[in-house]
């Protein structure tokens, strides 16, 4: 981006106009005014979501794909309008290839359950990385019981850098599958997943990306990047919790199994046999999340609205600010410093505990994570047992990284 | 800034958190066990040596914690020598119900002077989030005199 092109998008991210739309920026925390830094677990909600959801509740709720009456349609039309906002937020070749799920988490065990369980065998290969969250870990763990898998775990570098010829090394004829996230909740390191999936499609093996962390910084084009699975969850896109997505390649999901058995995920059924809906139905049994889905829909539509490129210089010119008033804090270390990280930010502090940190700056009104942020092999890869991590989101302000700044040099004369 | 926070983070605590007491290990202790807070992924083991009465003479532990855990096994390690296992059972009776209930006098059972020396780590009590911190080393304590070697604070025993 050239530099003048730069400055017109930061001029043209209005991020007091942005912090207007979420109601609960409004409130204090402990007296203090909230300062919520903990986008990576859950991010705040835009007015715009909350009022998708609150108007299929008042006006058109109905339960989806099976009703013939009037808000049954309507409720059935929100939903598919949600699920083509989702393809087309990551360019998707067709809404078959959408599936719902609750979150991140059901969408990769849905592949490691139907995929994996069908089509891995004794001694197939799939490769993680060190960096991967328990949720992109815990699945492969249970196919390797259970089919005698190998998991092979692609190292990370000291800075938390992504090590590609390390992970090319582990490629070979046995190789099915590659499980990798596309940006680190800790370390904030984003991967090469291009060169990830080349590599891998390469070996002849097939590509999962955990896109949890990545959608809200990152424009994702899933055919531009050829992956073969892609999944993330609602709530970290400023939508509701307990929808999630899985996007994956429409013939793949034409030759897996389907995932749970129920209602809706059916053609015809008698006792003795059932046919299985299309797709992506095939794999949604059970009534779905429905206003949640809308209320995705309506989170795709804003953070898409702003512009994933401006949310992002907006991130990356905070992460840059950040770095470089936590840096002027005494015996305080940052974790993952790889280049082209996106905005989380981990810390250790030499004269605090993270947990004692938290509890701190709570009573400042900020909210930051604390602990192992359900990736205990990676804090065991980096030598600690928990780290501080402050997180950035579209809502986020310079001056709110000055309130942190001065909270932790508070931490530092407290316990000094 | 945080002055609020000194109920908490009595100077005992900073004190002891920071130079824990009896931070080491004892070779041949008669009891040993491991905890986990699996919430934060804090660790520690605890040690208790006794003589053929039955009287614990040496208490230790090693790990790593925040202030409050560390302080708390710090002080427990100084408040056990000289018990018996029995009395220790009742320590950690009395301190669990200190930290988890608002109970008027939950150290009554216990001598005057351990009494006050537990009291300082009451300010968990508002705490939730924090009192698996106060509490880890007590669980592994009484986990290793019943002879059970590791202990998560999310086990039913570690409920709070």
């Amino acid at each position: 981006m050239s530099v003048q092109a730069d400055i017109v998008e930061r001029v043209a991210f209005d991020v007091e106009a942005v912090r207007r739309d979420f109601p609960i920026l409004a409130r204090e925390v402990h007296g203090k005014p909230l300062v919520f830094f903990d986008s990576a677990a859950s991010a705040q909600k835009p007015r715009q979501v909350l009022e998708a959801e609150r108007r299929i509740y008042e006006h058109e709720y109905a339960n989806v794909h099976r009703g013939i009456h009037y808000l049954s349609q309507i409720c059935t039309d929100r939903m598919e309008t949600a699920r083509e906002k989702v393809r087309a937020f990551l360019n998707a070749a067709s809404a078959r290839e959408i599936v719902f799920t609750r979150n991140t988490t059901e969408s990769i065990n849905l592949v490691a359950a139907s995929w994996g369980r069908h089509f891995l065998k004794e001694g197939d290969e799939v490769v993680i990385s060190e960096m991967e969250h328990h949720s992109n870990i815990i699945p492969w763990q249970f196919l390797r019981d259970e089919k005698g898998i190998l998991l092979r775990v692609a190292p990370v570098g000291d800075d938390g850098e992504f090590l590609l010829n390390e992970f090319a090394e582990m490629l070979n004829e046995r190789t099915r599958l590659v499980a990798i996230t596309h940006m680190s909740n800790v370390l904030g390191t984003v991967v090469p997943v291009r060169d990830v999936v080349r590599m891998a499609h390469q070996a002849g093996a097939k590509v999962l990306l955990d896109g949890a962390q990545a959608v809200t910084h990152i424009p994702v084009d899933v055919r531009d990047l050829d992956c073969d699975f892609y999944a993330f969850s609602g709530h970290k896109l400023y939508g509701p919790s307990g929808i999630g997505v899985l996007y994956a390649k429409e013939a793949l999901l034409d030759a897996m199994p389907p995932y749970m058995g129920g209602g809706e995920m059916i053609r015809s059924v008698t006792f003795e046999a059932a046919e299985w809906a299309d797709l992506p139905y095939k794999f949604e049994a059970g009534t779905p999340a429905i206003a949640q889905a809308v209320g995705l829909g309506a989170a795709i539509d804003y953070v898409t609205g702003l512009g994933l490129h401006a949310i992002g210089a907006h991130e990356s010119d905070l992460l840059a600010y950040a770095n470089q008033r936590l840096a002027s804090i005494d015996g305080l270390k940052l974790i993952g410093t790889a280049p082209g990280k996106a905005s989380v930010l981990s810390f250790t502090m030499s004269c605090a505990h993270p947990h004692d940190i938290g509890t701190l700056v709570d009573r400042a009104g900020i909210a930051i994570r604390v602990g192992h942020h359900c990736a205990q092999p990676l804090m065991d890869r980096l030598g600690v047992a928990a780290t501080a991590r402050a997180s950035f989101g579209l809502y986020n302000t310079r001056a709110e990284i000055d309130v942190l700044t001065e909270a932790l040099e508070g931490v530092r004369e407290f316990f000094g | 800034m945080f002055e609020e926070l000194r109920d908490l983070y009595q100077e005992v605590i900073l004190d002891h958190g920071k130079s824990p007491r009896n931070f080491r290990a004892i070779e041949g202790a008669r009891y040993h066990a491991h905890g986990h807070n699996p919430m934060c992924g804090d660790q520690l083991e605890v040690f208790v040596a006794t003589d053929d009465g039955g009287h614990i003479t040496d208490a230790s532990f090693v790990g790593k914690g925040c202030a409050i855990s560390v302080a708390s096994a710090s002080l427990m390690t100084e408040l056990l020598r000289g018990k018996t296992i029995d009395e220790a059972r009742r320590m950690f009776d009395g301190f669990h119900e200190m930290c988890t209930t608002g109970s008027d006098n939950p150290l009554a059972g216990l001598l005057e002077e351990d009494a006050d020396r537990l009291q300082v780590l009451s300010g968990v009590r508002e705490f939730p989030m924090r009192v698996k911190c106060a509490t880890l080393a007590w669980h592994t304590m009484n986990a290793a005199t019943k002879g059970i070697d590791e202990v998560s604070t999310d086990d039913g025993l570690g409920a709070g």
